[in-house]
């Protein structure tokens, strides 16, 4: 059983209890000052942004086949069977491909730090593993974001957008976009208008890069067949010629 | 050394100490206040000009190691052999200088051999990371015979001449794989990369670049040396390289072009954007050198064919940090500008490679005719003197 966020826009009131849940949960320092922030950062794991009249928030995406953990070369990032994609600090040797790499640019650096590590919300793993919501979810206090099954969750959207289709855009971000999320998106508006990206392909990224390495085992074994065997005619070649001028003389 | 017979390296002497304290400085800054204290680079900007430029443009510039030692080895073209061991030392010393970078760009240089035991082969930067590895040890054994033929050590030059074929031959995969998967870096990014750039493309012309980009270092700097130590510039050599370097420069700029009309990005060249400006200096440093080295007069006359090399060398540079910057700015909806410490540290690192090289082809025999067949490259030279510009050559 994969699990997963639904937010809702459209339930959204913009008090960023949210904020404050998941600050605590990760012990980070959280005032009106860190409130106000509207972007992602090592300190602020989720965020509350304004789009005149709508809310919308920030977190990660949790992809089903994550850009951030195939493009790691050490392997730090890793998609768990519960969802949520976990992240190893231990293993992470700071190249910050995933963050070039996210398409919802989501994971932050600790600059300042002398031992920094990459920051991402990772759906509350351990409270997950234990039964319990995430924090999140736990503070929200109109139900906007709620978490459960993925499967439940995507039937819950499509039962709202159903319900009341005056209220909402009638599609359910996170649903295909780079292969599908686990988390999804309600909106009364456009997605584009809440800030979501929308240029982004059906198909995970990861196949993009998997299609150039696929041809490493064939550029290795018939390079080296191909240029073993231009190495032995030209020399060859030049053997013959020497054992040839040797005789002339 | 000699600096009294040669006056003008005091004012080069000087300007290396002047980098060298400026980087030794930032790099202090680096270590004590981290990544955030010396760049400029951001949440949403993480890999600036020591990605961009020492890296990308570091590996892509010592490609001609790889490519003269398969035109010479294995190809078997053998006139090209009195450049091939500055090629090899150029190749080593710029891979030994994009790790050196590598340990300031990364957040915790001190795991930069974790790829090696914590797999993902998935990750381009995973293969990226073997490969350099592999590749920079196959660079310092072939370099090593140069140091043993001047501790004549003999028992180790036979070991290494036993394996010289095979190594030469995975050298020449490795670079291959890895020269074109800092292109494939890039292919993740569809969203961000602007359309002038980005294209499953990338890394054949990764590729086809660098080995553009490395035939220019060779000529380049094999006229440097020429002036430093007072010897004959290769002439032939380096004309031939540069026919050869023509052709391929023509070939990338045409199917880098076919690309663009085929993706229908050509249209974007109409847009008033920086990155058509940048884009347009990028072909510029190319195309021209291209046309002017299809010139037998030019590729003939050292002070032009040099100016070429510099052309392409910089059209190279602008290829890889409109990749890696200008093509990633918008997408990323920021602007990056490297601070005062990043290119102080670029410019340490430039000026350590050209020292480096210069220390070592002082002692050690880079530029000597080391073997009997090479001594018909000066009796070509004097051939030439004497009955002009032979047909088939340059």
């Amino acid at each position: 059983m994969s699990k997963a966020i639904l937010y809702d826009s459209t339930m959204c009131i913009g008090c960023k209890a949210c904020e404050g849940a998941c600050a605590e949960r990760w012990h980070l320092p959280y005032d009106d000052k860190v409130a106000a922030e509207p972007r992602l950062s090592a300190h602020k794991l989720t965020a509350i942004q304004t789009f005149g009249e709508h809310y919308s928030r920030r977190l990660c995406m949790h992809c089903a086949e994550p850009t951030c953990a195939s493009v790691c070369p050490v392997g730090a990032l890793h998609k768990t069977s519960l969802g949520p994609v976990i992240y190893d600090a231990e293993k992470c040797m700071g190249c910050r491909y995933c963050m070039t790499a996210c398409p919802f640019q989501v994971p932050a650096y600790e600059w300042n730090r002398r031992l920094p590590k990459v920051r991402k919300c990772d759906m509350c793993y351990d409270r997950q593993r234990a039964g319990q919501p995430t924090a999140c979810a736990e503070a929200c206090p109109t139900g906007a974001t709620t978490c459960g099954d993925r499967d439940a969750l995507v039937a819950e959207a499509h039962r709202r957008l159903a319900e009341k289709p005056g209220n909402y855009y009638q599609r359910i971000y996170g649903l295909q976009v780079v292969g599908g999320t686990s988390v999804l998106y309600l909106s009364a508006v456009p997605f584009e208008q809440i800030g979501l990206r929308t240029n982004l392909p059906q198909q995970p990224l990861p196949t993009l890069t998997w299609r150039a390495l696929e041809a490493v085992p064939d550029v290795v074994s018939v390079g080296s067949v191909l240029l073993g065997g231009i190495w032995w005619i030209t020399n060859r070649r030049d053997e013959v010629a020497r054992a040839e001028g040797g005789k002339k003389r | 050394m000699n600096d009294r017979k040669l006056p003008r390296f005091t004012i080069w002497r000087a300007i290396f100490a002047v980098l060298m304290v400026a980087g030794a400085y930032a790099t202090y800054l680096r270590v004590r206040y981290g990544l955030g204290g010396v760049t400029n680079l951001s949440d949403q900007f993480p890999w600036g000009i020591w990605i961009g430029f020492d890296i990308l443009c570091g590996v892509g510039l010592a490609a001609g190691g790889f490519t003269l030692v398969a035109v010479v080895h294995i190809f078997n073209v053998e006139r090209y052999k009195p450049i091939l061991r500055p090629a090899i030392l150029t190749a080593f010393l710029g891979y030994v200088l994009v790790v050196l970078a590598l340990l300031f760009d990364l957040g915790r240089p001190d795991r930069i051999w974790h790829p090696l035991v914590m797999w993902n082969p998935h990750s381009v930067m995973f293969e990226v990371a073997w490969c350099v590895t592999l590749y920079t040890t196959v660079l310092a054994l072939e370099f090593a015979p140069t140091v043993f033929e001047r501790l004549g050590w003999k028992k180790p030059l036979d070991w290494l001449k036993f394996i010289s074929v095979p190594l030469m031959i995975v050298g020449v995969i490795l670079s291959t794989l890895h020269q074109s998967s800092l292109g494939s870096l890039y292919l993740i990014v569809p969203h961000k990369l602007y359309g002038l750039w980005y294209t499953p493309m990338l890394p054949v012309f990764f590729f086809m670049s660098a080995i553009c980009a490395g035939l220019a270092m060779t000529i380049f700097e094999s006229w440097h040396s020429s002036r430093a130590f007072g010897r004959q510039l290769e002439l032939p050599l380096a004309a031939g390289l540069a026919r050869v370097l023509a052709v391929l420069l023509m070939t990338f700029l045409f199917v880098r072009f076919l690309d663009l009309y085929q993706r229908g990005a050509l249209g974007l060249v109409r847009e008033n954007r920086t990155e058509t400006w940048l884009f347009g200096l990028e072909i510029v440093l190319l195309a021209v050198p291209m046309v002017l080295l299809f010139r037998r007069r030019v590729r003939w006359n050292p002070a032009k064919l040099y100016g070429c090399s510099v052309m392409v060398i910089f059209g190279f540079i602008a290829n890889r940090l409109n990749v890696s910057v200008t093509g990633m700015e918008a997408g990323s909806g920021t602007h990056y500008v490297p601070r005062w410490t990043e290119i102080a540290v670029t410019l340490a690192i430039v000026a350590l490679g050209f020292a480096v090289f210069r220390v070592i082809a002082q002692y050690f025999p880079v530029f000597e005719e080391h073997h009997e067949d090479e001594a018909r490259a000066p009796q070509k030279v004097r051939e030439i003197a004497e009955e002009g510009i032979p047909a088939g050559v340059g």
